[in-house]
């Protein structure tokens, strides 16, 4: 049997989408922080079928020296794709749309650090895209911004990301590869810092009203604000569990004042 | 020195903002003034010279014949490529293109592509075999500041003027043309920059220094929006993206008037 063509594909149906998705809903969405045992802070995200690695190195200085800033740390996101991570083969060259992806992926974590506390240094954060399906780089900026966070920098507020977009006339949350394929397809990447809303992160391609943009944007904010609490709770499970284990280990002492009565009713 | 001079012109720049004026006495939301020349090119198939104040580039096609790709079999591509030549500005320089030069080159391809304005299966000549690819160069001549307006406005002049070669047994025949490059829309690119919490448009090369953020919206007519594009490492509101798009289509249809 032949594909059917994509004008004739409902894209949402009784509410649900191609994938059996509600317009508003994410992709399964899986976070791991410290995943690179060498590295400062790492993260890998399972988003769909999206599989991706952050690693981050530093701060540390900044070399060859003319590249240093008295002022502040200079924050260097690179974005690559596997060879693999696509239908076809790519070539591993980091081609133009991965050079320009890195460039306002570095920018949009550079607002979140305090990158000002870092004078002539560099935050190396490396992305690497194993698996893909369409919002890749909003995958692998909250990866970036976890690892970020695990490597201990100080930051205003993690960066939460995700894809929003248009396909056959719906305004949809986090598009995945058929959605994107749809002949009236918009894809919004995203992303903010959830504390303020503050955008920084985003771009668009596809004929869009405005009436449409101001209903994307709405589902966007909150889609992000579903992904932070993601990436919150995947550092509260590396860390989160550390400080039990602290409070823990203090808990005797606090016994020691209590009377004894007290204890034996506990 | 340069850098103590530029410097203060950014200082002055910024004060002046904040008090809702600009250096060069323009409103917040007022471009410089556009001119623009066409048919600066005998061998392009299409040419423009655009000046938005001192800022210059340059736009050429050029249609090449070629094979469609294997899931558009019936479709023909367009390619706008963006270089920052050393002629404009002694902070650019030969060599291969750094990521700003990119990101401008593909912020003006998407603009364009993204409008529709071109039907991709008019660029088609025979279903399978050949297709025209047309690309559209762009040469920066003078930095003043937003060679992303500049550069669509050249672009989209550019295409307007474009004239599809004959084609004879599968080849092109030199300086005959069989028609017009067809564009159902004029897509338009508006840039911001924010400074000191404040939205201009078209900044000059000194605004730029001075920016927190830059916003681009592109138009593809007066009703839809078709492109974005965030750059810098500020951030914006969602009120300040929407005074930027109200914006963009207020500017974008004046200008479109125009072409």
């Amino acid at each position: 049997m032949m594909a059917k063509k994509k004008d004739e594909i409902e894209y949402v149906k009784n509410g649900k989408r191609v994938d059996g998705r509600k317009v508003d809903e994410l992709r399964p969405l899986k976070i791991e922080v410290g995943v690179i045992d060498r590295a400062d802070g790492s993260a890998y995200v399972e988003w769909g079928q999206n599989k991706v690695l952050a690693a981050v190195y530093g701060p540390r200085e900044a070399l060859p020296k003319h590249i240093q800033n008295p002022y502040k740390a200079l924050v260097n996101c690179q974005y690559r794709m596997a060879t693999f991570s696509v239908p076809d083969r790519k070539n591993p060259r980091p081609g133009r749309r991965e050079i320009e992806i890195s460039k306002v992926c570095s920018e949009a974590l550079a607002k979140s650090i305090f990158i000002e506390r870092f004078p002539n240094t560099k935050i190396d954060v490396f992305v690497q895209i194993l698996d893909s399906n369409a919002g890749t780089r909003v995958a692998g900026l909250i990866a970036a911004s976890v690892a970020l966070a695990d490597a201990g920098i100080p930051m205003r507020d993690l960066v939460a990301a995700t894809g929003v977009g248009k396909a056959g006339g719906e305004i949809i949350l986090d598009l995945n590869k058929e959605e994107e394929d749809a002949p009236d397809a918009v894809d919004i990447p995203l992303a903010i810092l959830p504390g303020t809303e503050e955008i920084v992160l985003l771009q668009m391609d596809g004929l869009l009203t405005k009436e449409e943009w101001k209903k994307s944007i709405e589902l966007g904010i909150k889609g992000c604000k579903q992904v932070y609490e993601v990436q919150k709770e995947a550092l509260r499970k590396k860390y989160g569990e550390a400080e039990k284990e602290t409070a823990k280990a203090r808990e005797p002492s606090a016994k020691e004042t209590k009377p004894k009565k007290e204890e034996k009713v506990n | 020195m340069d850098d103590v001079i530029w410097d203060l012109r950014v200082d002055s720049a910024v004060k002046l903002i904040k008090e809702g004026k600009r250096i060069d006495g323009r409103a917040l939301d007022e471009y410089r003034k556009i001119d623009i020349q066409n048919h600066i090119s005998e061998t392009a198939e299409g040419s423009a010279i655009v000046n938005l104040g001192k800022t210059r580039i340059v736009a050429g096609t050029k249609m090449i014949l070629g094979t469609p790709y294997p899931d558009s079999q019936d479709q023909g591509t367009i390619s706008v490529g963006a270089e920052l030549f050393p002629i404009a500005s002694p902070s650019f320089e030969f060599g291969p293109p750094k990521a700003a030069a990119i990101e401008l080159s593909r912020v003006i391809d998407r603009g364009i592509r993204e409008s529709k304005s071109i039907d991709f299966k008019d660029l088609c000549i025979t279903e399978g075999e050949q297709v025209w690819i047309v690309f559209v160069d762009l040469y920066t001549m003078n930095d003043d500041g937003n060679f992303f307006d500049a550069g669509s406005i050249a672009a989209l002049s550019a295409m307007l003027e474009t004239k599809i070669p004959k084609v004879e047994d599968g080849k092109i025949v030199k300086k005959e043309y069989s028609g017009k490059l067809k564009l159902s829309k004029k897509p338009l690119l508006c840039t911001f920059a924010k400074i000191a919490n404040k939205i201009v448009i078209d900044p000059t090369l000194v605004e730029e220094k001075a920016q927190d953020a830059r916003f681009s919206v592109s138009t593809a007519d007066d009703k839809h929006l078709c492109a974005f594009q965030k750059g810098e490492q500020g951030s914006f509101t969602r009120s300040e993206i929407d005074e930027c798009i109200e914006i963009a289509f207020k500017r974008g249809k004046e200008i479109r008037k125009t072409l």
